[in-house]
């Protein structure tokens, strides 16, 4: 009763003074500001390009040429005859009164050949449109001479309809994975962020309160291992209050903008998702969470510095951008073998296992059994982690470093 | 409500840090714990409370094993100083007093009228890391005493201190001792311990070296100091037989001498020497007790 009651104190402290920081806010605000530029990125973009139209001069001898190009009208290139001599064009580009000059000229089986100037070459977009032109041009060209129906061009032009059918019927319909697909992808940033962020934060706040020696104050009056758990849970609610709130603003922003924001969602494939991905999601998400946070607070308490918290952390962080790497590419091999042996590892298991899940049936004792691997890990590094910790907040020395673990557990011993 | 070590030993591997240490402290007792720098006392007090193993013996608290269940009745103050640095002194003594079992309401309650006698009442608001050390250690001495524990362990709760805050914390300690707490008391300041405590104990390299009252420690310890000022200089008692230290002072000096006989005799020495306007035979005092106990063993 009475460690329940601590364990509550210490994790609604740990909860609501992480909550009251600068630093909470600032992440939070940035992180969102970011999903709104992501939202809105296109319209972003085209507040910088969209209003200026690229003026292209075209010069050419027949004068008919020019009459196909503009033909079909691209909102952002404008192409107008150009009657003056080469020099004036070029000089007009200089003088940023056109954007380029094309010089087309029929070679002679009757083609279109050009020549592009512009003050640097680098902007790829405006020659990719330009090219994409002439290449029309050509083809119309090409089939006129040889008297060929252009409804019969467009025909032939049509892109081939591939239905995919898979002949397994517990393999997932290419919609399905396509859903999936969003849903990994947006767990595996969420996991990876997470750990990141909180792991971190788990390190860095058990640094501080062993750097400025409260630590020997609280582990006297509670157990360092009620202590080391309350503050993960602690942190961990702190980091679900900031989900909630992404969630919600996302949720605002659904309702006033429906239409851009849905057409995101659709594109995760998270408006349909099925109920068990979710709670997939939300299962590999805990557990992976508490896995490294366990991990944090027991090198957290090595070290005798706060500026040591984030040096020690580096393997963790390490290890979760190796796992996100793995799942980055079975994004696209789901069934590669790399992959599956990566799903039992522990370490790599909340992304990879999650990642197979959400693309292919895996059968449900694989899952189990990665569950159970991943459920397992995290009760030996609670022990031993709980066991470093005792010993950990009562270690100061000069430098930190992974042997310090045997010095801690040594610390904890009869002798 | 006593508390018992009996045999206890702690070993990190082969060091021995405390060696086969036995003591009682009764209720209403201040109980000096001395010793050098890694004499051990950290460690027995971390033993007491349960951050390290002990790897022999036996430590009770009124016949009962200390475990965190009894935290809400132990207060302790350890020799590093520690507070959230960005805490304010409220929200800091709340979370520490509640952890010990306190409700919020009386810790504010209580702290109020700490912060009154401490004579810092417009602390209650400020971030730690704000005040001065010495204004520090008055709040961490709060959260040590706040909960009103039946076991105080104070671990060099003087150091750093100017003589007001000092005499203003001994009063605090005088009082929580004449309510009925236990309190064991480790500090480098001799005068400290002599003015606080009956019972003591000197820890040398983890084994208590001299053990008992203040009153028999200096009885046993035999020797006594002699005080003489005169107008001419006293180095040729010196070599007198029976004094065993000699200390030149600016009126004259203080002889340390083997017992109140030799004190006789070299009063009858100076007979006739000249004009003698001090001569006062004097207990022991513990910095020489401690000097000679622990001092001897660093040669």
């Amino acid at each position: 009763m009475q460690v329940m009651n601590k364990f509550i104190i210490i994790m609604t402290h740990t909860y609501l003074s992480k909550l009251k920081t600068k630093v909470f806010y600032i992440s939070t605000f940035l992180i969102l500001a970011f999903l709104m530029i992501m939202v809105n990125f296109e319209s972003i973009i085209s507040v910088f390009t969209g209003d200026e139209e690229q003026k292209v001069a075209v010069m050419e001898e027949s004068g008919e040429l020019l009459e196909y190009l503009t033909e079909q009208p691209n909102n952002e290139v404008l192409m107008e005859a150009f009657t003056g001599t080469v020099e004036e064009g070029k000089s007009l580009v200089v003088e940023e009164e056109y954007e380029a000059l094309v010089i087309i000229e029929l070679d002679d089986k009757g083609l279109p050949e050009a020549t592009f100037f512009a003050e640097n070459i680098t902007n790829s977009d405006l020659q990719t449109d330009i090219l994409q032109q002439l290449q029309q041009l050509k083809v119309t060209l090409a089939t006129d001479q040889l008297g060929i129906d252009q409804t019969a061009i467009t025909e032939i032009f049509a892109p081939v309809t591939l239905h995919k059918v898979a002949l397994d019927e517990d393999v997932k319909t290419e919609e399905e994975m396509n859903q999936a697909r969003g849903i990994v992808y947006v767990m595996l940033i969420l996991l990876y962020t997470f750990v990141i962020m909180y792991g971190s934060l788990i390190a860095t706040d058990v640094a501080t309160e062993k750097s400025s020696r409260v630590m020997e104050i609280i582990v006297s009056s509670v157990s360092p291992i009620t202590h080391m758990f309350a503050k993960i849970l602690g942190i961990a609610m702190l980091g679900l209050t900031q989900i909630a709130i992404f969630l919600l603003v996302g949720i605002i922003m659904l309702q006033s903008k429906t239409e851009q924001i849905g057409g995101l969602i659709e594109s995760f494939g998270l408006h349909n998702a099925s109920i068990s991905i979710i709670l997939y999601a939300v299962l590999f998400f805990l557990l992976g969470f508490f896995l490294y946070a366990t991990l944090a607070a027991m090198l957290g308490s090595l070290v005798s510095r706060v500026e040591e918290a984030n040096q020690i952390v580096t393997p963790i962080v390490l290890l979760i951008i190796i796992g996100f790497f793995i799942a980055i590419f079975g994004m696209n091999a789901p069934d590669s073998q790399i992959v599956t042996i990566t799903s039992y590892i522990p370490f790599f298991a909340p992304l990879i296992m999650f990642l197979r899940v959400g693309l292919m049936e895996v059968p449900l004792w694989e899952i189990l059994l990665s569950v159970g691997i991943l459920v397992g890990t995290i009760i030996l590094l609670a022990i031993i982690g709980a066991k470093v910790y005792k010993g950990g907040v009562l270690l100061y020395g000069r430098s930190s470093s992974f042997k310090d673990i045997k010095k801690a557990i040594q610390l904890t011993k009869k002798e | 409500m006593t508390l018992q070590l009996k045999n206890v030993t702690k070993q990190f591997g082969n060091n021995v840090a405390v060696n086969n240490l036995s003591l009682e402290i009764p209720e209403n007792e201040m109980f000096g714990f001395l010793g050098g720098n890694g004499a051990g006392k950290t460690t027995t007090f971390r033993m007491i409370l349960g951050l390290l193993q002990k790897s022999a013996g036996e430590i009770t608290w009124n016949g009962e094993k200390i475990d965190y269940e009894k935290s809400s009745i132990i207060g302790y103050l350890p020799e590093e100083r520690g507070l959230y640095p960005k805490l304010k002194v409220k929200e800091q003594i709340v979370y520490l007093a509640r952890l010990r079992g306190m409700e919020k309401k009386e810790v504010i309650k209580e702290l109020e009228s700490w912060l009154e006698r401490f004579k810092v009442p417009d602390y209650m608001d400020k971030k730690v890391e704000e005040l001065s050390k010495g204004n520090q250690q008055k709040i961490q001495f709060i959260s040590a005493i706040i909960h009103k524990p039946n076991l105080l362990i104070l671990d060099e709760p003087f150091s750093g201190l100017d003589p007001i805050n000092v005499e203003m914390l001994k009063e605090a300690v005088i009082d929580l001792k004449n309510a009925g707490t236990s309190i064991v008391f480790s500090s480098h300041r001799m005068e400290h311990v002599e003015e606080l405590c009956e019972h003591l104990c000197i820890l040398q390299k983890g084994n208590p070296v001299v053990q008992g009252s203040l009153r028999d420690i200096k009885l046993t310890f035999g020797k006594k100091n002699l005080i003489i000022h005169a107008d001419y200089p006293l180095d040729f008692l010196a070599k007198f037989p029976g004094v065993v230290k000699h200390k030149k002072t600016r009126n004259g000096g203080i002889l340390q001498i083997k017992n109140e006989i030799v004190s006789q005799e070299i009063f009858q020495e100076l007979q006739g020497k000249g004009f003698v306007r001090k001569f006062e035979l004097a207990e022991p005092s513990l910095n020489d007790i401690f000097i000679e106990k622990v001092g001897a063993s660093y040669e």
